[in-house]
């Protein structure tokens, strides 16, 4: 079974995230800032991360620059998950190493598509 | 509640308005698409629309309820499969076999809210090292002017463009305006959206290199279908290529077309004789016109005459 690491600071998303990704056969971990998603990704690292941008302690972007330079780092498909909806955010994302991007709010068919963009859940029949 | 006499004279009204099929089983359907044109127009009940359809007075609603009826979700590269063909196969086949500076023609027959054509001129833009400086015009039509106007502007909202298109295709094909993400202006540029029922003549589109028509067929009766594929035969190249949705088939109500072997939902005439890979298209080296009725449709692919006032189903994206 794939593990994805929801990393937000709002119970709620993680909750409503859990809920889609457990649906996709995923195990889910969560963490509620960037840098006890660094200590868990230290421990363990996932095959998928789920990332908001703004959080406290340590945001998204700090996060993925650490995580990519780390040992074993560039191995999780990151897939950004933020309210920060324009042109630049979601530039300066893929520049540090996001392999995805999801603007909030999002629903299940959004989250589906983009874990099969980077090559974690099959591809539904046509 | 739909009465049974009304539900009867809707289904008419749709075949007659649209050649859309409604089957006995759609009654939730029915209505779930016609309340909110119930409360749009201020009328009490269907029966109240039914009677506006009945006395012909109010073109309006005659549109919107067709519209409703006729309407589907529209994604950027639905399906996946086409946009693949048609970067490695259809692409590459046709730029081999045209002579230099010959222009393709491609047409989106059921363009909607304009997601498809605007795949099409993506790929277009990515793959232009492919077929150099050959133009390639996109006509996308649909019979929706407001689904048109749509198309036209190019603008989706976040959960549009984040259905089908990845990230890299956002940031390098789109602009943020306001709260929309609006196709850049080159791209818009390569595409032409017109007003087009199926089942009118077709000779004053020209000819077509490759004609997407996916997930219309479905919503015709069987030889409402077989009229519409006669039609595209006569205006697609010798060696051009159908592509109709990934449920959709030829078998049994056309001999104008054959699958291309190995691609589903990939049709050509039935004569081709396509190797079904780049450089060994049938008609290489075979240039043709694109004026009106500028080259002939096999013999099997004589059109049928169609019912008069047919109009094709629209798809539409849920906003």
């Amino acid at each position: 079974m794939k593990t994805c690491l929801v990393v937000d600071d709002s119970r709620l998303v993680r909750k409503v995230a859990r809920n889609i990704l457990e649906g996709l056969a995923f195990c889910v971990e969560e963490a509620v800032d960037g840098q006890t998603a660094l200590d868990f990704c230290a421990h363990a690292m996932p095959d998928a991360i789920l990332l908001d941008w703004q959080m406290p302690v340590k945001d998204g972007l700090q996060f993925l620059q650490q995580l990519r330079a780390s040992d074993g780092g560039a191995l999780p498909k990151v897939i950004f998950c933020t309210s920060m909806n324009d042109l630049d955010h979601i530039a300066r994302a893929i520049a540090v190493g996001a392999d995805e991007y999801i603007m909030k709010p999002f629903d299940a068919d959004i989250l589906r598509e983009k874990l099969e963009a980077v090559g974690l859940v099959g591809k539904e029949p046509s | 509640m739909i009465s049974a006499s009304d539900y009867d004279f809707f289904a008419a009204f749709l075949k007659q308005r649209s050649g859309l099929q409604l089957s006995n089983d759609k009654h939730y359907l029915l209505e779930s698409r016609l309340v909110p044109l119930l409360r749009k127009f201020e009328l009490a009940d269907f029966a109240r629309l039914a009677q506006v359809l009945r006395e012909g007075g109010s073109p309006l609603i005659s549109d919107a309820v067709v519209e409703a009826m006729t309407t589907n979700e529209s994604l950027f590269f639905r399906d996946k499969t086409p946009f693949d063909d048609f970067t490695k196969t259809m692409l590459p086949a046709l730029h081999a076999s045209r002579a230099p500076g010959q222009k393709l023609r491609i047409w989106c027959a059921a363009a909607s809210t304009g997601q498809e054509p605007y795949s099409l001129a993506m790929l277009l833009d990515e793959h232009m090292a492919q077929i150099g400086a050959r133009r390639v015009d996109i006509v996308g039509t649909d019979l929706s002017s407001d689904v048109l106007e749509r198309a036209r502007g190019g603008r989706y909202n976040q959960f549009e463009v984040q259905r089908g298109l990845g990230v890299q295709q956002l940031l390098k094909h789109f602009s943020k305006v306001d709260d929309w993400w609006e196709v850049k202006a080159h791209l818009r540029a390569m595409v032409e959206f017109r007003k087009f029922n199926l089942l009118e003549p077709y000779h004053g589109l020209g000819t077509f290199d490759i004609i997407f028509c996916r997930n219309v067929l479905i919503y015709f009766d069987t030889p409402t279908k077989a009229d519409i594929l006669g039609r595209m035969a006569r205006v697609l190249a010798p060696d051009g290529y159908l592509v109709l949705g990934a449920a959709e088939t030829v078998i049994g109500i056309s001999d104008a077309f054959k699958l291309l072997t190995g691609h589903r939902g990939t049709y050509v005439h039935h004569a081709a004789h396509h190797a079904g890979h780049p450089g060994k298209a049938a008609g290489a080296g075979h240039g043709h016109g694109h004026g009106a009725g500028s080259h002939a449709a096999p013999a099997s692919s004589a059109p049928r005459a169609g019912p008069a006032g047919l109009k094709p189903p629209v798809k539409q994206i849920g906003s």
